[in-house]
C-alpha cells in the first residue's frame, strides 16, 4: 500500500513569528488521486500549498515527493520533477503571447520540435485558437486563468497542483475548468486547493478539510459534508453568511 | 508577416552598417573619424545594457564599471604582452569574469531589482574612487602604472600576432564598427534564442518561470554575464578610440549616461539603445560646442521629456506608429472597397427593374 504513495508530508510546521500556519501536517497522496483541500480562510491551504511547491522552506517536518525528499529545494527543481503548479493569483506572461506562455512551459522539458507540437494541442484543447496571438495583459481574467492551466498541461507533469483554479471565472468558465480538471487526472495525481464548494462537488474524490492549520477531517464527498465539525467551521458558517 | 518584417529589418541594419563601415573613413576627416569611433564603442555599451535590461529586465546601474574593467584591463595586458591581440582576449575574459562574480551574489543572494541597481551603481563608484587614488609609482599592474586619475597612455591595436604593425585610427574605426555590428547580431541571437526567449519570460514574471522549473539565478547570471562581456568589448574599443583609458569612466555621470540610451532608444529593442547612443553622443557634442546650453541641464531635460511623452523611448515608439497608420490605411482601403461593391450591387438591382 506504501508504495504507491507519491506524496508525503512528515509533521509538516510553518510558523510566521508568533503565528503558526501549518501545525504538525502529517498528509499523504497516493497515485492518481485527485484530492482537494479546503478550508476557511487563515486555515492554512495556501501556506500548505506553498511549503510543498517549495515557495516557502517550512519551520519544521519533511515534504517528500516520489521518495526524494525536497524539504529544502528550490521551486524550480520541484517543477522539473514533473509537478505541474498553478498559483492562486494569476501568474502569466502578461506581455507574451498565448502560444509563446504555453511553447515556455512545454520547451522546457520537451525538444524543440515536440514542444511545438505539444503547445498547438495545448491551444486546441483549451479552444485558445481565437486568441493565440494576443499577449496575455489583454485577455479576461478567466481566459487568463485558463491559459495558466494550459501551461501547467504543456509540462506534461505527473504531478498538478493547483491553488484555487476557478477564482473568478464565470460560470461557463468553472465547467469548462471541471472538464479539464477531470482529464488532466486521466494521466496524472492532483491536489486541488479550493474554496468554491459547488466546483469541489463537480470535481471530487477525496477532500481533506483543514482548520486552524491542521487537519480536521479527511474523507470523500459526502463524509465531509454531513460531518458537524466541518459544518461547524466550514459549511455552517458559510450558510450563516 | 512579422518575422519577414524582422529579417527586412535586420537585413537593412546589416547593410546600413556595412555602409558606414566602408564609407565613413572615405568621406570624413580624421578627426571625425575618432570620434565616431568613440560613439561606436558608446553604442556597443548602450546595447550591452539594451540586451541585459531591455531583455532579461536586469536593471543594472552600473553597466560602466565593465566597460571601465575591459578598458583598463585591456590596457594593462596589452602594455605587459606587448601586443593587443592576447590582450583583447585577456579583456573580455576579466570584464566577464567580474560580471560573473558580482552576478553570483547578487542573483544567487536573490536580491531585488531595486538593491540590484544600488550594488551596481555602488560597485561602479567604489572602482571610481579606488583608481583615482592610484598615482604613485608603485600603483602598478606588471609595468602598466595605473596613474591614477591620469588614468594610463593605451597602446593602439596591432594586427593579429603582429606587434610591430599598429593601426591606423582610421582601421581602430573599422575594427570598432565590425565589433559593433558582430555583438548587434550575437544580441540578435540570443534573444531569438530558447535562452533568450526564457530570459524574456523571467523578465515578465520570475516566479512563473520559475515554476515551470527554470532556474532563474543561473538564467540571469548567464545574462549579466554576456552582456559584461559586451561591455567589456565596448571599453576595449573605447580605449581604443581615444588611446587613453581614466576612472572617469566609472563616475556617476557617465553611469546614468548609459541607463539615458537606454531609455531614450527604447527598451526591449536592440537597435534602439545603438541610436540612442549615437544620437545623444552628437548631440552632446554639438552643444558643448555652442556652449550655449548646460549639457547636463540639457540631458535632464531630455530625460525627463522622454519619461513622460515617449515613456516607451523613440524605436518602440516609431513601430506603433507605423504599425497604426498601416492598419488604418489597411482599412481605408478596405472599406472603399466594400463602399464600390456596395454601388456595383445597387446598379445590378436597378438593371434587374
Amino acid at each position: 500500500m506504501r508504495s504507491n504513495v507519491v506524496l508525503e508530508t512528515r509533521s509538516l510546521s510553518m510558523h510566521f513569528g508568533g503565528v503558526v500556519a501549518v501545525d504538525r501536517v502529517d498528509f499523504s497522496l497516493r497515485e492518481n488521486e485527485l484530492r482537494c483541500l479546503i478550508g476557511p480562510n487563515g486555515a492554512g491551504k495556501s501556506t500548505f500549498f506553498k511549503c510543498i511547491t517549495a515557495q516557502l522552506r517550512p519551520t519544521a517536518g519533511d515534504v517528500v515527493i516520489r521518495d526524494f525528499n525536497v524539504t529544502g529545494s528550490e521551486s524550480h527543481q520541484v517543477a522539473r520533477m514533473g509537478v505541474g503548479i498553478k498559483t492562486q493569483v494569476p501568474n502569466v506572461f502578461d506581455g507574451l503571447d498565448v502560444e509563446e506562455n504555453i511553447w515556455l512551459s512545454a520547451s522546457q522539458s520537451a525538444s524543440v520540435k515536440r514542444a511545438r507540437v505539444i503547445t498547438s494541442e495545448v491551444v486546441e484543447r483549451l479552444e485558445l485558437g481565437e486568441v493565440r496571438k494576443s499577449p496575455l495583459g489583454s485577455l479576461a481574467h478567466g481566459q487568463r486563468q485558463l491559459v495558466e492551466l494550459g501551461m501547467v498541461l504543456a509540462g506534461e507533469p505527473w504531478l498538478v497542483i493547483l491553488d484555487e483554479p476557478t477564482a473568478g471565472m464565470t460560470q461557463d468558465e468553472v465547467v469548462r475548468t471541471a472538464d479539464v480538471i477531470r482529464e488532466i487526472n486521466q494521466s496524472a495525481t492532483m491536489i486541488v486547493v479550493e474554496h468554491d464548494m459547488q466546483f469541489i462537488r463537480m470535481i471530487a474524490q477525496k477532500v481533506t478539510v483543514f482548520h486552524q492549520g491542521k487537519i480536521l477531517v479527511e474523507g470523500n464527498m459526502d463524509e465531509i459534508s454531513s460531518d458537524h465539525r466541518v459544518r461547524e467551521v466550514y459549511l455552517g458558517h458559510r450558510k450563516s453568511s | 508577416m512579422n518575422r519577414s518584417r524582422e529579417t527586412k529589418a535586420l537585413i537593412s541594419i546589416g547593410i546600413i552598417g556595412l555602409i558606414i563601415l566602408f564609407g565613413a573613413p572615405h568621406s570624413l576627416d580624421l578627426f571625425s573619424v575618432i570620434s565616431l569611433t568613440t560613439a561606436v564603442s558608446l553604442a556597443i555599451l548602450a546595447l550591452s545594457l539594451g540586451l541585459i535590461w531591455g531583455f532579461g529586465g536586469i536593471l543594472c546601474f552600473g553597466q560602466t564599471a565593465f566597460f571601465g574593467i575591459g578598458g583598463y584591463a585591456y590596457a594593462i595586458a596589452a602594455l605587459n604582452f606587448g601586443g593587443s591581440t592576447g590582450a583583447i582576449l585577456a579583456a573580455l575574459i576579466v570584464a566577464a569574469g567580474s560580471a560573473a562574480v558580482l552576478g553570483y551574489f547578487m542573483f544567487y543572494g536573490r536580491l531585488s531589482d531595486v538593491y540590484l541597481a544600488v550594488i551596481t551603481l555602488t560597485v561602479t563608484l567604489i572602482l571610481y574612487s579606488v583608481i583615482r587614488r592610484t598615482s604613485g609609482p608603485e600603483y602598478k599592474i606588471g609595468i602598466a602604472k595605473l596613474g591614477g586619475f591620469n588614468g594610463i597612455n593605451v597602446p593602439p591595436i596591432n594586427y593579429p600576432w603582429d606587434a610591430t604593425q599598429f593601426l591606423y585610427p582610421e582601421h581602430v574605426f573599422y575594427v570598432a564598427m565590425v565589433a559593433l555590428l558582430l555583438a548587434y547580431f550575437l544580441c540578435v541571437w540570443v534573444t531569438k534564442s530558447h535562452f533568450g526567449r526564457v530570459s524574456v519570460s523571467i523578465r515578465e514574471n520570475e516566479l512563473r518561470s520559475e515554476l515551470l522549473g527554470y532556474d532563474v539565478r543561473l538564467y540571469k547570471l548567464c545574462m549579466f554575464t554576456i552582456g559584461g562581456a559586451i561591455a567589456g568589448l565596448a571599453g576595449i574599443m573605447f580605449a581604443n578610440s581615444i588611446g587613453r583609458i581614466t576612472p572617469d569612466v566609472f563616475n556617476l555621470y557617465n553611469a546614468a549616461l548609459a541607463i539615458i540610451w537606454v531609455i531614450i532608444g527604447g527598451r526591449g529593442t536592440l537597435i534602439g539603445p545603438v541610436l540612442g547612443a549615437l544620437v545623444l553622443f552628437y548631440m552632446t557634442s554639438f552643444l558643448g560646442q555652442q556652449s550655449v546650453v548646460n549639457i547636463n541641464l540639457f540631458l535632464g531635460l531630455v530625460l525627463i521629456v522622454f519619461v513622460l511623452v515617449v515613456p516607451k523611448g523613440i524605436v518602440p515608439s516609431l513601430i506603433q506608429l507605423w504599425d497604426r497608420r498601416r492598419s488604418r490605411r489597411m482599412t481605408a482601403r478596405s472599406a472603399k472597397k466594400m463602399r464600390r461593391r456596395g454601388r456595383s450591387r445597387v446598379k445590378e438591382i436597378s438593371v434587374e427593374e
